[in-house]
């Protein structure tokens, strides 16, 4: 058995009772990326030195409580961290080596004492569903390389997957902790829209990003949520709310529970293995005391393309600030300023993200606003009353993260449209602001992972981690791992 | 059928700060036109009297006091920049002929 193969938990007790030191979990850490990493690209930047260093501090601290003691974990290279490389995966900021200051998350979780091991490979500003967008070699899926590990937060999920680290952050905008985590059968919470703070997270479509674990288990992804979760002077939008003790919420009772299954959710285009595998869920839960219902969200069909105008247009005001001015690459071709402006991002920017700067472009430019944008905020409106109507009556709402399991490398990135589809089942989540979660709950045909998506209400993280947490320990879905190149 | 003109993605494209060869306009018309195209099925919704969302929060202006404090050096600032001198970010001419 494998270091990795145990829970934070265990690992604080092994920890405790002197049978491991930091340093061989850090060890663990080096030792899988030296053996996989060259088939995953899950890490775009390491910190082996640094990280070294702090676990030989930290076995000769004699105050070891914090509750990340020592736990080798890896930050999605769009979150900032001090002085370590930080690219959103684009070759804009590829010398962006220097970065200024810790995203507010990096600082909880030093505070708690994780090891930071590196930085994970994602799609180009987050933007993306499958890590080719990344401008470096994108991360392949660790349960099988001509798979996508899905995105955005792919590196996120594959390192994760792969025993490469023990936990990692992602971030979703419209899916991007969930689906890559279905595709790599591990578990990943996108929280409540103001849980996290974004302070720090280069921001793709401010509305919607939100900061979220990826871990082996639920149990390991509610304890990294209580650490990097809460109210930030420096998030005007993160909210004002005590955090609960989301360890303490996980009482494997869902006796009485009330879910929710939306039929659109296992409608046309979700193939019938996953739909089989959550029917497959279902049962558990109803042997576990729950009771589920079929119920509609007859908006979400709408979803994708309220979406994609929203996230578009925030993002093309966001994106704004790469200038070539206070930080990555400038053109060397230009004479004036504005040129300068151009054609720095014009080299910068990678094909998906200059198509969504210019749709958002559009979509808010003279004439077109009230048509497209303001459209689409309006429908936005008509897919958060879905929820939260459901709400009124059911604990939860379930269904599949992905309509598919993972797809092959090249099959989508023929056609947008198509690759947008795929975030059908996660993106009314981020609309909504609601929290979600992905856990396995079952394998394709082809020993590709699929994942079950646990909505729940504003703030209800608590309930979510219940459902989720209940489900695993009734399965063995989550014990399953890849064999890659080298011992696991 | 939506149709993003070759002259509207050059505008747009200005607009964004985006330099585009002739053979990215051609392929921004097709990409953006179907995008769109696909967008147009919001229309299908009646959405007269709802209000929109910007934010699902509810939350309203957050104030703080305005208070200088120690957030980074000079020195720091200019030091992931791509060109800087006498303390200042440096840039091409901007009133130079285009």
């Amino acid at each position: 058995m494998a270091l990795f193969d145990h829970t934070i938990k265990e690992l604080e007790e092994m920890l405790h009772n002197k049978e491991i030191t930091v340093q061989d979990l850090v060890d663990e850490s080096y030792k899988r990326i030296n053996e996989v990493d060259d088939q995953v690209h899950a890490f775009l930047t390491l910190d082996e030195e640094n990280a070294r260093a702090k676990a030989k501090e930290l076995d000769e601290a004699t105050d070891t409580s914090a509750s990340l003691f020592g736990m080798p974990g890896g930050i999605k290279d769009n979150i900032m961290t001090k002085g370590l490389r930080t690219t959103c995966a684009s070759q804009f900021l590829d010398n962006f080596t220097d970065p200024l200051y810790d995203a507010t998350v990096v600082q909880k979780l030093n505070k708690e004492q994780m090891v930071a091991v590196g930085k994970l490979n994602m799609d180009e500003f987050a933007m993306g569903s499958s890590n080719e967008n990344s401008s470096y070699d994108p991360t392949r899926n660790p349960w099988n390389t001509d798979y996508v590990p899905g995105g955005s937060s792919g590196g996120s999920a594959a390192a994760v997957a792969a025993g490469e680290v023990l936990f990692s952050l992602g971030s979703d905008t419209g899916g991007s902790i969930r689906q890559p985590a279905a595709f790599c059968g591990v578990v990943g919470m996108k929280p409540t829209y103001g849980r996290v703070s974004r302070f720090g997270l280069v921001a793709f479509a401010s509305s919607l990003d939100q900061i979220g674990p990826i871990t082996r288990t639920v149990e390991d992804n509610a304890r990294v949520l209580e650490v990097i979760a809460g109210h930030d002077q420096m998030d005007s939008t993160s909210a004002n709310l005590d955090v609960p003790n989301y360890t303490e919420a996980l009482t494997n009772d869902v006796s009485g529970l009330k879910i929710a299954v939306p039929k659109e959710y296992l409608a046309e285009g979700v193939t019938p293995e996953v739909r089989e595998s959550i029917l497959e869920a279902l049962k558990v839960y109803e042997s576990l005391g729950a009771t589920w219902e079929e119920v509609s969200l007859p908006h979400s069909k709408y979803a994708v393309a309220t979406y994609y105008l929203l996230s578009s247009s925030e993002a093309s005001a966001n994106l704004a600030r790469f200038d070539g001015v206070r930080y990555g690459v400038r053109t060397e071709n230009a004479d004036n300023m504005i040129d300068m402006f151009k054609n720095s991002r014009s080299e910068g920017f990678g094909p998906e993200v200059k198509r969504r700067i210019m749709l958002g472009t559009f979509a808010l430019s003279s004439g077109y606003y009230d048509a497209y944008y303001k459209k689409a905020q309006k429908v936005r409106t008509l897919i958060k009353n879905d929820f939260d109507k459901i709400f009124e009556d059911y604990d939860v709402v379930i269904g599949p993260t992905t309509p598919t399991p993972a797809f092959k490398v090249g099959e989508k990135t023929d056609d947008p449209l198509t690759m947008y589809a795929n975030d059908i089942l996660t993106i009314p989540v981020n609309l909504a602001g609601v929290p979600g979660i992905s856990i396995p709950c079952g394998f394709s045909a082809d020993g590709l992972p699929i994942g079950l998506q646990i909505i729940g209400k504003h703030f209800d993280e608590s309930t979510v981690y219940r459902t989720a947490h209940a489900f695993e320990q009734a399965t063995e879905h989550h014990k399953k791992r890849p064999q890659l190149g080298g011992a696991n | 059928m939506a149709d993003i003109s070759k002259e509207q993605v050059k505008h747009v494209a200005h607009l964004a700060r985006l330099a585009v060869t002739d053979e990215e306009v051609d392929k921004l018309s097709d990409e953006l036109s179907a995008i769109i195209d696909y967008a147009e099925q919001l229309n299908e919704l009646d959405t007269d009297g709802i209000e929109p969302t910007t934010h699902v929060l509810d939350l309203k202006n957050i104030m703080r006091k305005d208070e200088a404090k120690e957030w980074i050096t000079q020195e720091d600032a200019l030091k992931n920049a791509p060109d800087h001198h006498g303390g200042q970010f440096r840039v091409p001419s901007i009133m130079a002929d285009s």
